[in-house]
């Protein structure tokens, strides 16, 4: 069976000045698929997401995104994403329900299907009582599962997911990874950035980037067989020992 | 001989409570560790202990001295690194580091030995703003900052969140270098492995600690049976074995899905494998784990 591809680089690279953040860096990833995007910090894995992201033009080589080219038809791909990330995702000093309104109404939904969508969503979070709450007030676990539904409120082809689970309690974590499931299962494929390598064990597959190239791209059992390794921790810990630059 | 000693401190601030009764002692030379995610109160503490805020009730004495009467001496016998980059961006590397040498009254010359380690790796960047470091590296400088004025205790929050696997490792193979040198280090952090490279560790929910102990002994005292169970269908296989007979609490674990049974003997790990091949999975191995800190957190967490 040929599986969709949502997401198509060849020769990817940025360079800011003689500083080469993304060296040629060539993958496919596919619909429906959970796809950790590992790297040291540093590696050029931000530099990478903001491409694909449509924020930033490559220096040379091609993408596509959700089937628009990233150097030419990215204001397209910003509104067939959904973006969160540890540091931003929602509005602080608005409330819940506002924060969705926000985020839908940017993204061209009607206000029909917002209301609709919304009364849905908090059901489905038991967050039906917050509605009303400033997000400031709300504990940083359910903001980020709050942030990441709304992240995918529009039924993007991708969501961009960087860092999502720093700083969250375990438990939370764990619900966290089980709504990204959901949301794979429903066919929004995931690319995720983690420094958690429990968390790349529940990729579908995960690529690792060293000093702005991609070293390594598979499942993680293959990845793990590769370099004989016990866990993810070993792998990306042999990979990144490579690394020459340090940020 | 006790460098710290904190006895029942609560700190509110309006209708939230941050710290809801917080008590322990730190021993001198100890790697100590506060364990828990964000928003469950550790900087609070730190600030507490810092003499940076007042606890609405409880008291404190570090090295000896009051936190809130002796604020002035004890400072001096502090570093302390914010969870927030807290360098003057302005200021080059060096500059940040001999200001802050002489906020407390000496040189880097004179304690340099302490930092050496660490500062060496700075140096090439020595005339480099703050600003413009990365991230990695004001982590270092700001460490060396908090050592300059040789402290007897150091106060680290979360130092390595957000820093890949391989820094985090340096990091802390620094503190146990510090640690040899005798200083006394208080650290939190949200990762539940670094847990382990610490001499004792609280874990804190909720501004309380659920518990205070040797990761060791914490991990002796998880009190379910665990058990860790793979398959080729990770994804189905934790649904498949949370609905199954005797088993309690079920969680991902990286490569294995982790669950607790109910103790009374309704649960058969072969009638587990059974029920588990006849739905679809295949390359299945079942077996009793140990506790590992993470899992010790989330059977505190729950009851």
């Amino acid at each position: 069976m040929e599986r969709e591809i949502v997401i198509h680089t060849e020769e990817l690279t940025k360079r800011f000045g003689n500083f080469t953040a993304v060296d040629r860096i060539s993958f496919d990833v596919y619909k429906g698929e959970v796809f950790g995007f590992l790297g040291a910090n540093g590696a050029g894995k931000t530099t990478a997401m903001r491409m694909l992201c449509g924020l930033s033009r490559p220096t040379s080589g091609t993408g596509t995104v959700a089937g628009y080219d990233i150097s030419r038809q990215y204001e397209k791909i910003k509104s067939s994403i959904g973006y969160m990330s540890q540091k931003f995702s929602l509005y602080e000093d608005l409330k819940v329900w506002e924060n969705i309104r926000l985020y839908a109404g940017i993204y061209g939904m009607k206000d029909k299907e917002i209301e609709r969508k919304t009364a849905e969503l908090l059901e489905r979070l038991h967050f039906t009582r917050e509605r009303n709450a400033m997000v400031r007030s709300l504990p940083l676990g359910w903001k980020q599962k709050l942030a990441f539904s709304v992240s995918i409120f529009h039924d993007p082809a991708i969501v961009f997911l960087d860092e999502p689970t720093g700083g969250v309690d375990p438990y939370t974590r764990r619900q966290f990874w089980e709504m990204i499931y959901e949301a794979a299962d429903r066919g929004i494929t995931v690319f995720v950035t983690t420094h958690y390598m429990d968390e790349a064990e529940y990729c579908d597959r995960v690529s690792i980037m060293v000093d702005g190239r991609i070293d390594a791209l598979d499942t993680p059992a293959n990845l793990k067989a590769q370099f004989g390794a016990e866990s993810m921790d070993e792998v990306f810990r042999s990979l990144a020992r490579k690394a020459e630059r340090s940020e | 001989m006790l460098s710290v000693e904190v006895s029942d401190i609560r700190k509110r601030y309006g209708d939230t409570v941050a710290l809801d009764g917080v008590s322990f002692n730190v021993g001198k030379g100890e790697l100590f560790g506060i364990i828990g995610p964000d928003g469950a109160g550790k900087t609070t503490l730190f600030r507490i202990i810092a003499t940076l805020i007042l606890a609405d009730e409880g008291t404190a004495t570090v090295e000896g001295f009051d936190v809130v009467k002796d604020y002035k001496e004890l400072r001096k016998r502090i570093g302390y690194m914010p969870g927030r980059f807290s360098l003057y961006q302005d200021l080059t590397v060096e500059e940040n580091l001999s200001f802050f040498a002489s906020v407390f009254g000496t040189t880097i010359k004179e304690n340099y030995y302490l930092i050496e380690n660490i500062y060496k790796m700075l140096e090439p960047f020595r005339k480099r703003r703050a600003g413009k470091l990365s991230g990695g590296m004001k982590q270092k400088l700001a460490l060396c900052c908090a050592l300059i004025h040789k402290p007897d205790i150091l106060y680290l929050d979360e130092p390595t969140t957000g820093v890949d696997p391989v820094s985090r490792k340096e990091f802390w193979e620094m503190l146990k270098k510090l640690q040899q040198d005798g200083i006394t280090i208080i650290v939190s952090t949200p990762y539940m492995d670094e847990a382990v490279l610490c001499d004792r560790i609280a874990l804190i929910k909720e501004g309380r600690f659920m518990t205070i102990d040797t990761p060791e002994n914490i991990r002796a005292g998880f009190a379910d049976e665990l058990w860790a169970v793979r398959s080729d269908r990770m994804h189905e296989l934790l649904y498949a074995v949370r609905s199954f007979r005797g088993v309690d609490n079920c969680y991902a674990f990286g490569e294995t899905v982790h669950f607790t049974t109910f103790g009374d003997g309704s649960f058969s790990p072969d009638a587990l494998k059974d029920r588990l091949r006849a739905v679809g999975h295949g390359d299945i191995r079942l077996e009793r784990t140990r506790a590992t800190i993470e899992d010790c957190y989330m059977s505190l967490a729950r009851e």
